[in-house]
């Protein structure tokens, strides 16, 4: 099967859910020539013009703004902010009116509106570029949150949020844009609010999103040769997340371990960490485990940011305590 | 020629070599391997020397992602900013920070954002703080056209205005947000128009003339001193490269646009104007231009050979 990047995943479910449905347009700073600061939209607007394919001003409340107005009168934007860090000043329209218009209006309306940002470090962007802020959404009633691990999933998500009459936050990451598997040609969607287990294992049932589940897969593959075979639970969507897969795991290993790159304190994995203990605490045999940031900004310097952001020694040191090596 | 004296416009002339060699310097370094980004500022150099020009030492800037200029006019040293880049313990946010984040409080340079906008109110309030406590000072932040689409932008001159707060809101109109042209973002012609929403005045000078606008800094700082702010002033330019090192800058403009623009070097222009005038010789200009390079070796020895920060120290400066 032919092999796509996640960037030329994203791309695509653009491209197809744009030509299927001629509301869908897309709105963002750089969006069109420069094809975005990730160049996920490089060239769509050679296909579909300027008429939807929107740069915009740098005003983000206005894109999270406008994007709502437009979909009240029956369009479906696709709204991207560049990176998640610049969502705080979008953040209200988002979470007062984006979030919550269908409910305070008593369901009188439909919110088909898709943000699609990214973040996360790696790239020694400095502590205003590299921020991971998916709890702060999933704090948010009415909103899905969404975060692809790999280009099939980002592709799958993507369409489906597309078509989503409520408000999704489809969060990408910046590390993932390069990685690449297999995509078939064909059509498919995945729903939202189904994970994957992306790596079966018996030992210990490792709760990951977004890079962070690379980060496990590559943990899992050392420690199964110190015969520690972790599972490898991707929930895809955070809101409304797939619960029945995780405990389901949980009840098999008996332990588990949740990873995730934003800071430790509130970060979303305290919460899978939580369900956990009201829904399993049965099966555990061990304290759930969680790898996650430091509680720091994202520093500049490569060492520092490797420093704060969890890696696959964490896991790997976090996973031989669970198994009492 | 204008009445500035011989001695302000050599400064003058040195602030914008200074610039243009440290970032030059910084992308061949850059190239080399230095992490993160950097947004090059070159062919804009002629709006921070002719501004800071006539700022006092204990003046104020603010800037942003693009910051290096503003920075360097203002008097930071580049050994330190080079340090920063190569995210060294020694670097002015010691490694913190990188390009985007570069300040020096001992000389009042309160810091670069990386969020564009975010400068201009946090100014207004430097603003406030001078006038509150009678500092006589001004506070200049220096942003580029695009930021003027920002929320931010709107809030905080209109804030600035309605107090009455000595701010020189410097808009260096590249022309450009990022890759979007002017025309695709506002039916303006002219950023400085801008000002007429606020009640305040919108003063638009040839960005790449130096005199030019350090003759406007002048008058504009002394009035935001007398309490006649806040000002927008709105210096057009070009930015001869890329958004950032990663940005070849050619898919939202021609190659012989930027032709164009190059032949308006700001430095080119000012040098002719000083050798034209005798107001420097050709032994003066070499001299500027070998001191910097000599200084720039220096910084970059003194980055290459600073220690890196402990990892550990990601965890100091947060207190909650
Ligand atoms: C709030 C925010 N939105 C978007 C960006 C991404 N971005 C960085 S620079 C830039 C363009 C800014 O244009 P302008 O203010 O004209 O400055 P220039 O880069 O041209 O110097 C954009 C969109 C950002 N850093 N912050």
């Amino acid at each position: 099967m032919r092999e796509l990047t996640y960037r030329e995943a994203i791309r695509e479910a653009l491209r197809e859910e744009m030509k299927r449905d001629p509301k869908v347009f897309l709105m963002g700073e750089e969006i069109a020539e420069y094809g975005g600061s990730y160049k996920v939209t490089l060239g769509l607007v050679d296909e579909f013009g300027h008429e939807r394919v929107r740069n915009t001003p740098l005003a983000e409340a206005s894109i999270a703004g406008a994007a709502l107005g437009a979909a009240l009168v029956g369009m479906r934007p696709v709204a991207e902010i560049m990176y998640i860090d610049f969502s705080f000043i979008a953040a209200d329209q988002i979470i007062n009116q984006i979030a919550k218009l269908r409910y305070m209006t008593g369901g009188m309306v439909k919110v088909p509106v898709v943000i699609r940002t990214q973040g996360g470090g790696g790239v020694a962007a400095g502590p205003h570029h590299s921020q991971s802020l998916e709890a702060i959404y999933a704090h948010i009633p009415g909103l899905f949150v969404v975060m692809p691990s790999n280009a099939y999933d980002a592709k799958g998500l993507l369409k489906s949020s597309i078509r989503e009459d409520n408000p999704v936050m489809f969060i990408e990451h910046k590390k993932l844009y390069g990685e690449a598997c297999e995509v078939p040609e064909e059509e498919y969607l995945i729903p939202l609010g189904k994970g994957e287990i992306k790596r079966p294992g018996k030992d210990i049932t490792v709760v990951a999103y977004s890079r962070c589940v690379l980060r496990a897969l590559n943990a899992a593959q050392d420690l199964a040769k110190e015969g520690i075979e972790l599972e490898v639970v991707d929930p895809r969507t955070l809101k409304p997340l797939d619960e029945d897969i995780i405990l389901s795991s949980v009840q098999k290993t008996g332990k588990a371990m949740v990873v995730y790159e934003a800071c430790r304190t509130g970060g979303f994995g305290a919460e899978i960490a939580a369900i956990i203990s009201e829904k399993a605490f049965d099966y555990l045999d061990a304290p759930i485990k969680r790898v996650a940031a430091l509680d720091s900004p994202v520093p500049f310097n490569p060492k520092m940011e490797d420093y704060v952001l969890p890696n696959e020694d964490n896991i790997k040191a976090a996973a031989r305590e669970l198994m009492g090596k | 020629m204008p009445e500035m004296d011989a001695a302000k416009l050599k400064e003058i002339y040195a602030t914008m070599v200074r610039i243009r060699f440290f970032e030059e310097r910084a992308i061949t370094e850059y190239r080399k391997g230095l992490p993160g980004f950097i947004h090059p500022s070159i062919g804009q150099e002629a709006i921070p020397a002719g501004v800071c020009a006539f700022l006092r030492e204990d003046d104020y800037i603010i800037t942003t992602h693009r910051g290096h200029g503003d920075i360097i006019a203002k008097g930071a040293r580049l050994d330190r900013m080079m340090a920063e880049l190569f995210a060294k313990e020694t670097g002015y946010c010691r490694g913190k920070g990188g390009s985007m984040h570069i300040a020096d409080v001992e000389r009042n340079i309160l810091g670069a954002t990386g969020i564009v906008g975010d400068g201009i109110p946090i100014a207004a309030g430097v603003g406030l703080g001078c006038k509150m406590q009678n500092l006589d000072r001004v506070v200049v932040a220096f942003f580029g056209d695009g930021a003027t689409n920002s929320g931010a932008f709107h809030e905080g001159v209109g804030l600035a205005a309605i107090w009455s707060l000595p701010v020189l809101f410097v808009c260096e109109n590249n022309q450009f947000q990022q890759s979007t042209p002017m025309r695709d973002y506002t039916r303006l012609t002219d950023l400085a128009d801008r000002a007429k929403a606020y009640g305040i005045p919108g003063i638009t000078v040839d960005g790449n003339d130096a005199i030019a606008v350090a003759e406007v800094a002048r008058e504009s700082i002394e009035k935001c001193r007398k309490g006649e702010g806040p000002i927008l002033v709105v210096g057009n330019t070009y930015r001869t490269v890329g958004h950032h090192m990663g940005d070849p800058g050619t898919s939202y403009r021609s190659k012989e646009e930027v032709e164009e623009w190059k032949k308006k070097d700001p430095i080119d222009r000012l040098r002719r104007q000083l050798l034209e005038n005798k107001i420097a010789t050709e032994a003066e200009i070499e001299e500027i231009h070998n001191a910097t390079l000599r200084e720039l070796d220096e910084a970059v020895k003194f980055a290459q050979e600073s220690p890196e920060p402990k990892v550990e120290e990601a965890l100091e400066d947060i207190y909650a």
